[in-house]
């Protein structure tokens, strides 16, 4: 049986008994990135000498007894949005495609002090923006469940990488859902945490009020176990929160008994495939023999959260974004005629066209004379979705509803009309408009067999809720692995 | 010229805090430093890293609010002002435009017609940039982030001046006001303190505001008062040819004494400010508020009282003394050591002033420690040295900060006040200038003078002059 088909627990429990290695982890992980990236497209960057050499480090440490933690040894991948001292950092954009960062960000350097082993750095889409990994500059992801079809977005690469057994977990980051749609779409778990408990520090900003750092993985545990190891107080940080406690893991206990869950009906309706709504009212019902109280309820504002996202994220967009302008470091054009025709010519030929659409988007909203009617408007509107939330929480412990409208689309199907492909982002974007934590856990596949998810949306700092519902479930059906996984093992 | 006009000026005042570090890294804020040696990720605006609010640059801004009346903000938040530049390492500059940390505050300046108030409409803190450098040899531009995220405040005023004097006074105001916080040394010409002037003109007794202008690149209080007047000629002499003030920002070139168009207000960048995502809003607690008071020191016009009374000295020593916060240091510090407040008001007023406009120098750039200069004080008043030594060894102590006690040992300075010493020397002397001694006689006056200046050279100016007097005429 192959090493990549553990879970990361299991695999790192083998890795401390002896049963395996490190290092034998890190070669099957980058044996499997040989046998079906060059289809698949989930890795930017793949160091293989780096990550043996510090695949025996991590062995030495741990034979030592100096690493004694549940991921110590396991391989992971990391979303290439998330700096990594002396290992290139693109945001899969021509205009970072040879920078190579002086610092590590403190989630990655927060995983290596566990013991996890950054095999590579993952695809996505350029600068988070997308809902595909298509806007990638170093071409698409594709779906190990069907490589006709995108992976999702826009940690699409990690999604896949952890679905295609190519690594056992990885690091996406999620700023309308960039975790948790994509998971859906790769039939993996994936958890974006509360705003402030993964410090920011060194992920290459989209929407910094929205962006957060968090696990995927093949269930709610190595969720769990990977959100204690990135989760951190970090000064550096000034959104970074200080938590009464960072113990996930104990949640899971295998009941949902106690547990009521909201179950909105504004995210039934029409919009939603009726194979996705089918899937998805089975695992809640699922929920309810592990003991969970459901109760439907109308969520409201649910039309508004869309514009407010893009509104928002743009405008942080545009300004985040201006400091790649080919004074410092990443792509300049090779000819110009002075300061202004640099700027132009090297942000032009550097970004791609979903990228300067936001650019563009973002400064309008905040020009004078429509900030007052766009942005400021988005922040009432945010304001106002978080209230409906809040009313929400104080009968439920958890809302539950779909990641995503539908499975993943073919590949081209997307980018034609974004406008659509935004509306995609219906049950996510709200989550991180209101600084929620939100999971998606895998419930079975459509008709063309295209996994789906169910995503469990908690009040701030209630991770261990969601994830303590999210493994009840786990405990109702198998993990199913893709054909390709399966195939190749 | 047919009609009456008035100015009309509200300053902007950029002031550099003393800051040890940065106001959003811990990078250190010396100057001088090799280009590009005081940077980390935050302050090139690498990718991915964060702001984090230096609490010392709020409370230096606090502290100037509470000193200039201001209505402090207890709830203020940062913004971006976006707009590119070489020197903006982000392209967006942390700043405060929505909810500046301090507003609605005053000073109050001297005018011949009695105290003014000038209105303080906001201060706000902001980041400064980096520095570009053109290399004309290669033909290129290299930037300097040694400078970027230095911790500024800007002290936005109402239009509350009418003429340069005003403005002055006005700025003297702010500059001892801050420096007497310790918040800032306030250097125009080495730019630590930065004004741009905004002016317009109107009829007398008009209350409608004219258009204005404002003028950047002043960098000493001569050329603002040049430029004001200037600016002022320029704007009348426009309006007298039925012509209109264009609303723009203009630079003055001081060599020149002229100015010039930088750019108008149809070209003016729209900065898209937005509130910053990355620094949640600053909360100024009531104690913590409470300890910045608390720690506020005595500012110019308590110390001025104070001095008057507790000191006994004039009112133009103690004038001259607290307008500068140095010299109003020096004296104090002097004073505890020697507990002679009007000889230490002496030695500031007189000896320091002269040696300091000899050698071009600002109170700010005075070395010597109050340990040797009250040393010095007691040297004389003990009678150990004369006075016309003592001010040569002040010179010594005025430059490289002597000790005056070693340094009039090592010199063999002392006074002499042997009477046998004294009385062989004088009966030297008088036998080598019999004329003299004659023309004394004879009911010239001005003779012994002359003596007691041959008998101190003689002496090598250690002599106690009141003796010699008394000897001389004694033994003529």
């Amino acid at each position: 049986m192959s090493l990549m088909s553990l879970t990361a627990l299991e695999l790192g429990k083998k890795i401390r008994e002896r049963e395996t290695s490190a290092v034998e982890a890190a070669r099957e992980a980058l044996d499997q990135i040989k046998k079906v990236d060059k289809t698949l497209n989930c890795f930017v960057t793949v160091d293989e000498e780096q990550a043996l050499h510090r695949a025996e480090e991590v062995q030495k440490k741990i034979e030592a007894g100096e690493l004694t933690g549940p991921l110590a040894g396991v391989p992971a991948a990391v979303k290439d949005n998330l700096c990594t001292e002396g290992l290139r950092t693109t945001c899969s954009s021509r205009m970072l495609e040879h920078f190579v960062p002086s610092y590590t960000a403190e989630a990655v350097r927060n995983l290596e002090n566990a013991g996890a082993v950054v095999i590579g750095k993952s695809n996505m889409d350029e600068f988070a923006m997308g809902s595909t990994t298509e806007t990638s500059y170093f071409g698409p992801t594709r779906n190990p469940w069907n490589p006709e079809h995108v992976p999702g977005g826009s940690s699409g690469g990690s999604c896949a990488a952890v679905a295609a057994e190519e690594c056992s977990f990885a690091l996406g980051s999620d700023t309308g859902g960039s975790i948790r749609q994509p998971s859906a779409f790769c039939g993996v778990t994936g958890l974006k945490p509360t705003y402030g408990t993964v410090s920011r520090y060194g992920l290459i900003a989209y929407g910094s009020s929205l962006d957060q750092i968090g696990p995927i993985g093949k269930d709610a545990a190595d969720c769990a176990a990977v959100l204690e190891a990135i989760a951190s107080y970090d000064r550096k940080d000034s959104t970074s929160m200080k938590r009464d406690s960072y113990d996930f893991l104990s949640a899971l206990d295998g009941s949902a008994e106690g547990l009521r869950i909201g179950i909105p009906r504004d995210y039934f309706g029409d919009g939603l495939n009726g194979e996705v709504k089918e899937r998805i009212l089975e695992a809640a019902k699922a929920l309810e023999s592990k003991g969970a109280v459901l109760e439907e309820f109308d969520l409201s504002l649910v039309e508004y959260a869309i514009p407010a996202y893009y509104v928002i994220a743009s405008a942080e967009a545009s300004s985040n974004l201006a400091r790649f302008d080919g004074v410092k470091y990443g792509y300049r054009t090779r000819e110009y005629e002075g300061l202004h025709n640099m700027y132009k010519k090297s942000r032009s030929e550097g970004f791609g066209p979903e990228v300067k659409r936001r650019i563009m988007l973002g400064s309008f909203v905040l020009s004078s004379g429509y900030y007052d009617a766009y942005y400021l408007k988005a922040l009432k509107t945010k304001a106002l979705i978080k209230r409906a939330f809040d009313r929400a929480f104080e009968k439920y412990d958890m809302i539950l509803g779909p990641a995503a409208p539908t499975t993943a689309p073919k590949l081209g199907e997307s980018l034609g009309d974004p406008l659509s492909m935004y509306l995609g982002d219906i049950y996510t974007v709200s989550v991180n408009l209101a600084g929620l934590p939100g999971i998606t856990v895998p419930c079975g596949t459509d008709g063309r067999g295209l996994p789906i998810g169910m995503q469990l949306i908690g009040d701030c700092f209630q991770e261990r809720k969601i994830l303590r519902a999210a493994h009840a479930y786990e405990q109702t059906r198998a993990y199913s692995r893709c054909p390709m996984a399966a195939k190749q093992a | 010229m047919s009609k009456q006009y008035e100015t009309v000026i509200g300053l902007e005042v950029h002031v550099e805090l003393a800051t040890r570090t940065k106001i959003f890294c811990s990078c250190s804020t010396e100057f001088g430093g090799a280009p590009n040696t005081h940077t980390c990720p935050v302050c090139t605006g690498m990718p991915g890293s964060l702001p984090v609010l230096n609490r010392q640059v709020v409370e230096y801004a606090a502290a100037v609010g509470l000193a200039t009346n201001c209505t402090i903000n207890q709830y203020c938040k940062f913004d971006r002002k976006n707009y590119f530049y070489p020197d903006n390492p982000q392209n967006y500059q942390i700043s405060q435009l929505y909810e500046p940390i301090c507003r609605n505050g005053y000073v109050e300046i001297d005018t011949p017609s009695g105290p003014k108030k000038i209105g303080i409409h906001e201060i706000h803190m902001e980041e400064d940039a980096g520095k570009l450098i053109h290399d004309e040899w290669e033909d290129c531009s290299l930037v300097d982030f040694n400078r970027s995220g230095v911790p500024l405040i800007e002290i936005v005023s109402e239009p509350d001046m009418r003429n340069a004097d005003e403005v002055i006074a006005y700025l003297d105001k702010l500059r001892l006001i801050i420096q007497y916080l310790g918040a800032s040394d306030c250097k125009l010409q080495e730019g630590s303190m930065r004004a741009d002037v905004n002016l317009s003109v109107r009829e007398a007794g008009s209350s409608k505001l004219g258009t204005r202008t404002e003028m950047k690149n002043l960098n000493s209080f001569k050329a603002i008062a040049r430029a004001i007047e200037g600016e002022r000629e320029r704007q009348i002499e426009l309006l007298e040819m039925g012509k209109a003030v264009v609303q723009e920002t203009r630079r003055w070139d001081d060599n020149k004494e002229a100015s010039h168009a930088m750019r108008s207000k149809e070209d003016a960048q729209d900065y898209r400010y937005f509130p910053e995502p990355d620094l949640p809003p600053v909360v100024i607690s009531d104690e913590w508020l409470q300890e910045i008071r608390a720690r506020q020191p005595e500012l110019r016009s308590e110390k001025l009282i104070r001095y008057k009374k507790e000191f006994d000295i004039p009112d133009y020593d103690a004038q001259i003394i607290t307008g500068s916060k140095k010299l109003a240091d020096l004296f104090e510090a002097t004073t505890a050591i020697c507990k002679k407040p009007k000889k230490v008001s002496n030695w500031l007023m007189v000896e320091t002033m002269h040696l300091m406009k000899e050698h071009g120098m600002e109170p700010e750039d005075l070395r010597f420690s109050p340990e040797n200069l009250a040393a010095l004080i007691d040297l004389t008043d003990a009678g150990t040295i004369n006075s016309s030594v003592a001010k040569d060894v002040f010179e010594k102590v005025f430059l490289e900060n002597v000790d005056p006690e070693r340094y009039v040992d090592e010199h063999g300075l002392k006074m002499v006040s042997n009477e046998g010493e004294l009385r062989s020397v004088i009966e030297q002397v008088m036998a080598a200038n019999p004329q003299s001694v004659e023309d004394y006689r004879s009911g010239k006056e001005k003779a012994m003078g002359f003596l007691v200046g041959q008998t101190m050279r003689a002496m090598k100016g250690k002599a106690n002059p009141a003796m010699v007097n008394q000897i001389l005429k004694e033994l003529l």
